[in-house]
């Protein structure tokens, strides 16, 4: 019974091109790839489009060298091998809503080398704690719509909008649900589960995910894991969807009960507030939403926002990953230890590349499990 | 060594550009002492808008700041070793980590304690601009901070819109600096200042214009302690002055032929910063009868380029040139977002395919035989798409080459390593 909940989600998350080749089969609609997820998905969808998030497949490669330099993140490199190797091919078109210089070179090389019907990089700003952003932002999200009209040769109307917008909202409440079994002092769900259930929902069309989700929450309140939760972990940093990494620590008696990754929380955990004119709606959520790094200043907003889902979600310590050379989260890496540790909240940094230590990484977070563990009386 | 063909001589302006960079520094140090205000930032800062502020207003910009360090390989690995001690990641931007070094070791580069900044006044459009200054603020005990995002995209997709986001935003900042020092904001000197900054990097371009000369009348390694004061200053009316007697006797030896390079046979440019502790390589280049005439990055850094009714590179033409009177606040910060916009510099953060073209017109333009890539790792903000660059001048017919080191952090940096591609790549030329 425990699988099956999450088997679905699991299935989209292993099959995501089988997947959206059926979907495409299935409506005779189009696909988009987007590189991060400051993309607006709710203009895509209400195109009628399937907005798709491109990731890697966390395998060696060699695809990448000519085209971005070795200094730049394992995921932007990883992504771009999807792309060179024909794995994305069902795609008609490639979107990036501005984010950090690794990721919009996976996105300029595959604009270059990769034949697509359609692409567009939306000029997202950085400065998203200025109010100036809020007006500049609705207004590139416009010029954003009528390019996807031009593109898909449909108008996108308020009821396409509206709809998109509640579909999407949906899904992040029902997420949101699910996320507060995890807040248990016995989760009902153990972090690669819920990791699986967010970047899924990144890949399948979000009403066929809401179906999915509402099934799951019917069942969830009577799911008891036949595990121990062990330490209660955070774990927190660059993109990380790696399945045998989480699988591995969660294994050794402890469990992922919250992340800030934009595989996880950060990216569902605000709605689109509706109001009269959509676009500037749309604009102010991604504004709004949990910061990603690279647009966290001058303030720092990500250090409240991580210690309050530290505590909300009863955090006995926690992991700060981070894919090497990824810039943004090695200039927020510092703070936010310093932050969780002056507030009681043990962390360890362990920084990835494309494959995964496993063996290394497992000794490293078994010593860091131990320092949990109550002190034995030694004489 | 290939023999002589030209007459050399040293600049006569040299000791003139090394005063007033030595000046500038003292300046700064000194301004508090003084009554001044000092602010430090990006060299991308809109410079020209503090300085409504007053005309004791000093800055110090940070990527020269960490250029001074890196030349200085002992203290630059202390500055190193202070930031990880810290917990900062020895990949991120070596400047950035000369700076946060330095003043974590309280020690200036000039001499003398960390000079603390009034307040920190930057832009952003690389991923490390705004955090550079956020760590700043934070080591240095919350020292006010303001940044202007500027990432609206390329210059041939400029937009009112876009315009007006970076307008606004200025807007707020000088009413923010009003507010953290207490001063009276005076238009007038910003439009002084925005007319100083217009003239002093279109002269800047029209000095690397001249370059397209045989022999080059500068060589790469001189530019560098030429356009830094764009770097630092480029707003000031000192910096537009210079560089109009630099251009005026750069002229003159262009019309005498007299070389940067009295043996110069073949004519390389480069990419991104140099390895700054490594300057020698230029000089072993010159063995050869190479010269590097200079690069996107020493011309468009701070050089702002039109393309002339010939279809030429050139100087882009100011607003005083123009006619334009700016009369206003907002008409003095529009022109100023828009004038930046157009820095060649700023364009490959969003394609590496324009600055692929850039590059390909200074091979054309600068009668260039090959390209030397600096794969450095010490600059993510100015090394985004250089594989990409790398493969559209090989298509081009091209022969480029491409070294991996580091700006400013010179354990990542192999000098005899670099020698044996360079002299790989010579031999490719015909130059060896």
């Amino acid at each position: 019974m425990e699988q099956r909940l999450f088997e679905k989600f699991h299935e989209w998350y292993e099959n995501r091109h089988e997947y959206a080749k059926g979907w495409k089969e299935r409506t005779g609609g189009k696909a988009l790839g987007y590189f991060c997820t400051y993309a607006p998905e709710e203009i895509i969808y209400a195109a009628g489009v399937l907005p798709v998030r491109i990731l890697g497949s966390h395998e060696a490669q060699s695809f990448t060298e000519p085209h971005i330099f070795a200094m730049f993140c394992p995921l932007c490199r990883d992504c771009l091998a999807q792309g060179l190797q024909g794995r994305y091919d069902y795609l008609n078109g490639i979107m990036i809503a501005q984010c950090c210089l690794h990721m919009r070179q996976a996105f300029t090389s595959w604009q270059k080398h990769i034949p697509q019907e359609y692409s567009y990089y939306l000029y997202m700003p950085h400065g998203i704690q200025t109010p100036r952003a809020y007006p500049y932002l609705r207004g590139e999200l416009e010029d954003f719509k009528k390019s996807l009209e031009e593109w898909t040769g449909r108008e996108i109307t308020n009821k396409d909008l509206d709809h998109a917008i509640e579909v999407y909202n949906e899904n992040r409440r029902l997420m949101k649900q699910v996320y507060s079994f995890r807040r248990e002092k016995t989760p009902r769900l153990t972090g690669l589960e819920a990791m699986e259930m967010v970047v899924s929902s990144q890949m399948v069309d979000k009403e066929e995910h809401n179906q999915a989700l509402k099934k799951l929450l019917k069942e969830l309140p009577n799911r008891k894991l036949n595990r121990s939760t062990g330490t209660r972990l955070m774990v927190l940093g660059s993109e990380d969807d790696d399945v045998e990494f989480l699988s591995m620590v969660e294994s050794l008696d402890a469990t992922f009960v919250i992340e800030d990754h934009c595989t996880g929380s950060r990216y569902f955990w605000n709605e689109v507030i509706p109001q009269e004119d959509r676009l500037a709606a749309i604009a102010a959520r991604y504004i709004d939403r949990p910061a990603c790094p690279s647009k966290d200043w001058p303030k720092r907003t990500r250090l409240p926002h991580i210690l309050k889902l530290a505590k909300d979600y009863d955090v006995e310590g926690a992991i700060l990953i981070q894919q090497k050379f990824c810039d943004p989260h090695e200039l927020d890496i510092p703070a936010i230890r310093s932050h969780l540790e002056t507030n009681g909240i043990p962390t360890y940094f362990l920084e990835f590349d494309v494959t995964v230590p496993v063996g290394q990484f497992k000794t490293r977070v078994e010593a860091f499990l131990e320092t949990f563990q109550l002190p034995t009386d030694l004489f | 060594m290939a023999e002589n063909k030209y007459e050399t001589k040293p600049l006569d302006c040299w000791n003139e550009a090394k005063q007033l960079r030595k000046d500038y520094y003292e300046n700064f140090a000194r301004a508090r002492k003084n009554g001044g205000i000092r602010w430090a930032g990006g060299a991308w800062s809109f410079s020209a808008v503090p300085a409504g502020l007053g005309d004791d207003v000093y800055s110090l910009t940070g990527e020269p700041y960490g250029a001074t360090v890196a030349f200085n390989k002992e203290f630059a690995e202390e500055c190193h070793e202070a930031a990880e001690a810290k917990g900062y990641a020895r990949d991120l931007c070596a400047y950035m980590r000369n700076y946060w070094g330095s003043i974590l070791l309280d020690k200036f580069a000039w001499g003398g304690e960390w000079p603390k900044p009034d307040f920190l006044w930057t832009t952003h459009i690389c991923c490390s601009h705004a955090k550079w200054y956020q760590v700043a603020s934070e080591l240095e005990g919350n020292v006010p901070f303001f940044c202007v995002d500027v990432s609206v995209g390329p210059y041939n997709e400029r937009s009112e819109r876009k315009l007006n986001y970076m307008v606004s935003q200025m807007m707020d900042g000088i009413e923010w600096m009003e507010k953290v020092t207490g001063r009276e904001y005076d238009d007038e000197k910003l439009i002084q200042a925005v007319y100083n900054e217009c003239r002093a990097t279109s002269l800047w371009a029209e000095i690397c214009t001249l370059n397209k000369t045989i022999p080059t009348p500068l060589d790469e390694k001189t530019m560098y302690s030429l356009y830094v004061l764009g770097t630092l200053m480029k707003h000031r009316k000192e910096c537009a002055d210079f560089y109009e007697k630099l251009r005026d006797e750069v002229k003159d030896r262009v019309a005498n032929k007299i070389a940067a390079v009295g043996n110069e046979r073949f004519r390389v440019m480069t990419d991104t910063q140099p390895p700054w502790a490594f300057l020698e390589l230029w000089r072993y280049l010159q063995k050869y009868g190479v010269v590097s005439i200079g690069s996107l990055y020493t011309f468009g850094l701070i050089g702002i380029f039109e393309v002339k009714e010939d279809g030429t590179w050139g100087p882009r033409t100011t607003p005083q040139e123009q006619g334009i009177e700016i009369e206003t606040r907002e008409e003095a910060l529009k022109t100023l977002a828009e004038w930046t916009l157009s820095r060649p510099e700023w364009q490959h953060f969003y394609s590496p395919e324009l600055k692929s073209e850039m590059m390909k017109r200074i091979v054309k333009e600068w009668q260039v035989d090959g390209v030397m890539l600096h794969y450095n790792r010490g600059c993510e903000g100015l090394t985004i798409g250089i594989a990409e660059n790398k493969l559209a001048l090989k298509e081009a017919g091209i022969p480029v080459m491409h070294f991996e080191g580091n700006m400013g952090d010179e354990r990542e940096f192999d000098l005899e390593r670099t020698k044996a591609e360079v002299d790989a790549f010579l031999e490719i030329l015909g130059a060896r």
